[in-house]
């Protein structure tokens, strides 16, 4: 059983140190695309936490008690691809049902997290580094978390941009990705900590 | 339309999916760290979209097109596990430099998007020929990238030092944040461009079509930026806006 404070470590080592899209470039197209304004970007965040912890979840107790035991750990990719596809459509419908102001929130979203290559790859990232259920959960809520962080950040940079005289050829995503970099390099900055 | 050669020039220039669709960011800024990785990337892609494309195109007569999407998920994910056993076999190095990016193939747009826009419309050979076209494609614009990285950032071209010894390497262009630079000045530069041929074009009296311009199809596109919903939801809200005035 993991103490308290190995756990920690994972949280930040996932949420700032490699945070998911500054040093490890998943879920860039969200990133870019969803990061007009800091309301947006919010919603987009809390719907990726909310899909990447579950889908965490789920991920690591298929593949303890079903993969695992049927000796069939090699197809884990399509494994996790499909019920990760599967359970956005589940949340989705769920949400509609259940608590529909929650799926007024974060409905939009929902349907793009599927194609995030972020919630596959946190999936593989528990597998490979063989963390148990609950460091896997801890790990995907805060790698969603590095991805909420940074995607409100650059939100609120993009939204002090409008304003800015950029050059032409440079409007749009080169200066988006030209931010996006500074704000890898004050990233970096994080790689002390652990 | 669809012959062996106007697919090849079609993946590799006419709609290169590294310089002009813009396509597969995400393993494009990863792995670009040297000129091998970017090779090594760049050819399992290509394999697994060849082989994708054929199996799709072979089936597209029996998979019913509710489900095509699902579908085509497995035929893909099949495909990558094969790749990934296969390099983890016999190219182990390279396998762990690209780590956690090799089933991530999975999720690359490119190949959804090939199968849904390219094989599940048209025949073997052709699928065939769009998929190495389309492969081709993308290594080269990975190897270019990783290239320019590699020279500016370690100073050497597929690990053999061609910068004079006094040139010092600016590191960070291998590591994260030169991703960023490097796309954000190619995007630049094909901004550039494309204003260039919108004004030749408009010199000639013709509309100039961008070829990576948003179809307003996120089902063919897969690059998640998910205009259809942002569109649909600000019309929702000005709507709503209106009808309060009212």
């Amino acid at each position: 059983m993991s103490t308290l404070s190995q756990l920690l470590i994972i949280a930040i080592g996932s949420a700032l140190v490699n945070n998911v899209v500054l040093s490890q470039f998943l879920g860039l197209c969200p990133f870019l695309g969803v990061s007009k304004k800091v309301e947006t970007a919010s919603g987009m965040g809390a719907a990726v936490i909310f899909v990447i912890t579950l889908a965490s979840a789920v991920a690591a107790l298929i593949y303890k008690f079903i993969l695992t035991p049927l000796d069939i750990t090699y197809l884990q990719t399509i494994v996790f691809i499909l019920v990760i596809a599967a359970l956005v459509q589940f949340v989705e419908m769920f949400l509609k049902k259940a608590m529909p102001p929650l799926y007024e929130a974060l409905g939009v979203y929902l349907p793009l997290i599927t194609t995030n290559c972020a919630v596959l790859g946190v999936a593989l990232t528990n597998v490979s580094k063989s963390y148990s259920i609950l460091e896997s959960v801890i790990n995907g809520f805060a790698t969603a978390l590095g991805f909420t962080i940074s995607i409100i950040i650059l939100a609120g940079l993009r939204e002090k941009m409008e304003y800015n005289d950029v050059p032409k050829a440079f409007q749009g995503m080169p200066i988006v990705l030209i931010t996006a970099g500074l704000m890898a390099i004050a990233f970096c900055g994080f790689s002390g900590l652990i | 339309m669809g012959s062996a050669s106007e697919r090849l020039y079609n993946g590799l220039i006419k709609e290169n999916p590294t310089f002009v669709l813009m396509l597969g960011m995400c393993p494009t800024m990863a792995v670009t760290t040297s000129g091998i990785n970017a090779i090594g990337m760049g050819l399992s892609t290509t394999v697994v979209l060849i082989l994708s494309n054929m199996v799709i195109s072979l089936l597209r007569n029996i998979i019913p097109d509710k489900v095509r999407i699902p579908a085509f998920i497995v035929i893909i994910a099949s495909f990558v596990t094969i790749v990934q056993m296969l390099m983890q076999g016999y190219l182990p190095s390279l396998y762990a430099a690209l780590g956690i990016y090799i089933p991530l193939i999975v999720v690359n747009c490119i190949i959804l998007g090939r199968a849904e826009s390219w094989a599940y419309k048209n025949g073997v050979v052709s699928s065939a020929f769009d998929g190495i076209g389309m492969g081709l494609g993308f290594t080269f614009g990975l190897t270019c990238i990783g290239l320019v990285r590699e020279l500016i950032g370690a100073g050497t071209l597929f690990g053999v030092t061609v910068m004079p010894s006094f040139y010092e390497p600016a590191s960070i262009f291998i590591m994260a944040p030169g991703a960023f630079f490097v796309l954000a000045c190619l995007v630049a530069v094909m901004n550039k461009l494309k204003d260039r041929a919108a004004v030749r074009a408009a010199a000639k009296g013709e509309e100039y079509k961008d070829p990576a311009s948003c179809t307003k199809d996120c089902s063919t596109c897969g690059s998640g930026c998910g205009a259809k919903f942002y569109d649909n939801t600000e019309k929702v809200n000005t709507s709503d806006e209106k009808g309060g005035e009212a």
